[in-house]
């Protein structure tokens, strides 16, 4: 069975961009988990969030967001979302996410996110 | 005219590697019900929640237990219901906090059952003491079966 679930590494101009492949749900989420943690604690706390391939969340792989945000925050860095498919981005507007983070088009836009506000202004 | 109704069930073993089993399950049911792929969506997602809170909750994560998923779908409504044998809960008891106090308290509570509440027409929840519990959720459908009504 193809893996459901996974993450390229890579850097954009200086921000750690995390894009996620497939579906991010209560078995997955602890991947992610351990992937954001590992760039929080490696000191990349400008982090990028790419979802193009993402084909599911639920409020599991939502909670990964929140449990970071503060310290990420705190510490002067931020995690941006980019390239939601309708299907998922719902999830993130319905539950007030739009509101508390920076949801952009596409990376070039997470980019450029970061030049005009390093962190979200809420 | 008589209704015609179809009944379908799935039972797997409480462990979160089965969660792509039941949205597949969920999500071919609310096809062939006519739903449309929003809406489709929006079920796995709610039924996903469910059974992921009974794997995580009810049953604490003891893989041994079993999560069974039933549906009924007629002319009118598609109707899922979760069944485990495990700890109950109160859904009334579970809060509403908004997002920034559930981010500043570092926790994810409520989030799933709010969803399913946002995505499911009815939401109800029976507790059988030292029996079952069973949460029921109701997604209304047009007449013919072509597609939901609004729940905007």
């Amino acid at each position: 069975m193809a893996n459901p679930f996974s993450i390229h590494k890579s850097t954009e101009q200086g921000l750690s961009v995390l894009a996620l492949e497939g579906y991010l749900d209560a078995h997955t989420a602890p991947e992610f988990e351990k992937a954001v943690q590992g760039e929080f604690q490696a000191g990349h706390i400008q982090m990028v969030v790419e979802c193009s391939r993402l084909t599911y969340i639920s409020s599991a792989g939502l909670g990964v967001f929140m449990s970071f945000i503060e310290e990420i925050r705190e510490a002067g860095g931020d995690i941006k979302i980019c390239a939601l498919a309708p299907k998922v981005f719902q999830v993130f507007d319905i539950l007030g996410f739009s509101a508390l983070f920076d949801i952009v088009p596409d990376l070039p836009a997470a980019v450029e996110r970061y030049r005009e506000a390093p962190v979200k202004e809420t | 005219m008589a209704s015609f109704e179809q009944r379908f069930a799935l039972h797997v073993p409480s462990s979160t590697a089965n969660l792509s089993m039941i949205r597949d399950f969920v999500g071919k049911i609310g096809m062939q019900a006519g739903l449309d792929d929003m809406e489709v969506a929006r079920l796995e997602m709610a039924v996903d929640e469910a059974c992921s809170n009974v794997m995580e909750h009810a049953y604490q994560s003891d893989a041994t237990k079993e999560v069974s998923i039933r549906a009924v779908v007629d002319e009118s409504v598609l109707r899922i219901v979760v069944i485990d044998t495990g700890k109950g809960f109160d859904p009334a008891a579970v809060e509403q906090k908004k997002l920034e106090d559930l981010i500043s308290a570092k926790r994810t509570g409520g989030l799933g059952m709010r969803l399913i509440k946002s995505f499911m027409d009815e939401v109800h929840y029976a507790m059988v003491p030292g029996e079952k519990n069973e949460l029921t959720m109701v997604k209304r459908l047009r007449k013919g079966g072509q597609s939901p009504l609004s729940t905007e």
